[in-house]
């Protein structure tokens, strides 16, 4: 019975593979659920925070910040955020791809593209295949916090500040339901079209305190730094549901596996036992 | 009845306070604010420190900023308030932080992004991706 016996061990290895995804499955599930209360709760500030961008951009300010001003296009700064972790099905490839296709559009247009990767998997990515990588932070964890995004979008803002990159744009992945999760790239800054929106037109401006040009741009980042945590926070509950998703399917495969594995380790049985008896019967016939 | 503004407050974390007031008061940088309905224009900076605003009937609410940003419209209060004390040193330390992050590993020459490589590389993740799906398929239509 010895093809019986390798059968048998085969299905309790796939048992116990099938325990980890399945254990895997029920953490990814609870985990997102609380990184989508996270992306929900970050949402007003980004939603506000726009507002303010598109109010200032109708206002008439005496100070024109070189955010809100598009400018010839030689290098751009490009921040992606991805998962540190893999085990999330096709996640990162996705967003890869998308970034790539983005990419290599500049790259015909002669841009050249400077890159900051937020999480292990775009960093690994990138570094493989040489993309000129200028500041990268990763392990943030499940809950990432406000600070985290402050270094690499300082980076990426103080390029743009002193004319190194002339737009910087964000690729992340959009959190669209459990089942299905978006690649996404927007324009950072100069702030496009679609933020500043329509609005009264009447000349106005604002009082300050106390300076224009330091509040603008403080704004300004705050704005940037808002939208890159927002995006974090939305990669990490599509990383779960990814995640949840895939090893769900995996459960399922290690169960028809099981199933189809368990018949064959059947049939092998009762064919062992057929044999035995058809030789005991042969062994009486023959006394 | 006395007239309202609209205030929101929120922190990047989360919402603190929407809904209508009579009076906000915030600790702006060159002083304390106090805004009414049809304030003019105004941006400001803001202190850590305590934001009041009277709600409709007279109640009083309290919140604490640690700092942040205070947009005025005329019938509309934005406070974008700082999750944490920000201080300026603190900025520059993490960019500096992210920028050796990647300056470190990244010991191979920097030459052209090979787009080509990376091209491979996602049709064969992809493919793969694809395979696993439709192996899926087969065996639940068998």
């Amino acid at each position: 019975m010895a093809g019986a016996k390798e059968i048998r061990t085969k299905i309790k290895s796939i048992k116990s593979t099938q325990k980890i995804t399945k254990a895997m499955e029920m953490v990814a599930a609870s985990k997102m659920r609380k990184a989508q209360e996270r992306m929900r709760a970050a949402r007003p500030y980004a939603t506000k925070i726009r507002n303010v961008i598109s109010h200032l951009a109708h206002a008439h300010t005496e100070y024109r910040s070189p955010g809100l001003v598009e400018r010839e296009i030689k290098r751009v700064g490009l921040i992606v955020v991805s998962t540190d972790r893999g085990l999330c099905g096709g996640l990162n490839t996705n967003l890869f791809k998308a970034a790539i296709v983005a990419m290599q559009q500049w790259r015909n247009q002669g841009i050249e593209i400077d890159v900051c990767t937020i999480g292990t998997k775009a960093f690994q990515f990138f570094r493989r295949l040489k993309g000129n990588i200028v500041a990268h932070v990763s392990h943030l964890g499940d809950a990432p916090r406000f600070e985290d995004v402050l270094g690499p979008v300082k980076v990426m803002a103080d390029a743009f500040a002193e004319g190194r990159v002339d737009a910087i744009h964000l690729v992340y992945n959009e959190f669209v339901n459990t089942m299905s999760q978006k690649p996404k790239i927007e324009q950072l800054v100069p702030v496009t079209a679609e933020v500043k929106e329509s609005a009264p037109v009447h000349r106005w401006d604002y009082i300050y305190e106390p300076d224009p040009k330091d509040l603008i741009e403080l704004l300004l980042r705050r704005y940037g730094e808002s939208v890159v945590y927002q995006a974090l926070v939305e990669n990490v509950a599509c990383e779960m549901a990814s995640r949840m998703v895939a090893m769900k399917s995996a459960t399922d495969n290690a169960g028809a596996l099981i199933d189809e594995l368990q018949l064959i380790y059947n049939k092998a049985r009762q064919a062992s036992i057929t044999q035995e008896l058809a030789e005991i019967v042969g062994g009486a016939a023959a006394v | 009845m006395a007239m309202t503004l609209h205030v929101d407050i929120v922190s990047a974390e989360k919402e603190l306070f929407s809904g209508p007031v009579e009076m906000v008061t915030a600790p702006g940088e060159l002083g304390e604010l106090g805004i009414l309905p049809r304030h003019s224009q105004l941006l400001t900076r803001l202190k850590p420190g305590q934001v009041r605003v009277r709600l409709q009937g007279g109640d009083e609410q309290l919140f604490y900023v640690s700092g942040g940003l205070l947009e005025v419209q005329p019938n509309l209060v934005t406070i974008l308030s700082d999750t944490a004390e920000r201080a300026k040193d603190l900025d520059e330390a993490a960019a500096l932080s992210a920028k050796q992050r990647a300056e470190q590993v990244i010991a191979d020459s920097r030459s052209e992004f090979e787009f080509a490589r990376a091209k491979v590389e996602l049709a064969e993740a992809i493919a793969q991706l694809q395979t696993i799906a439709k192996m899926r398929k087969q065996r639940k239509s068998s």
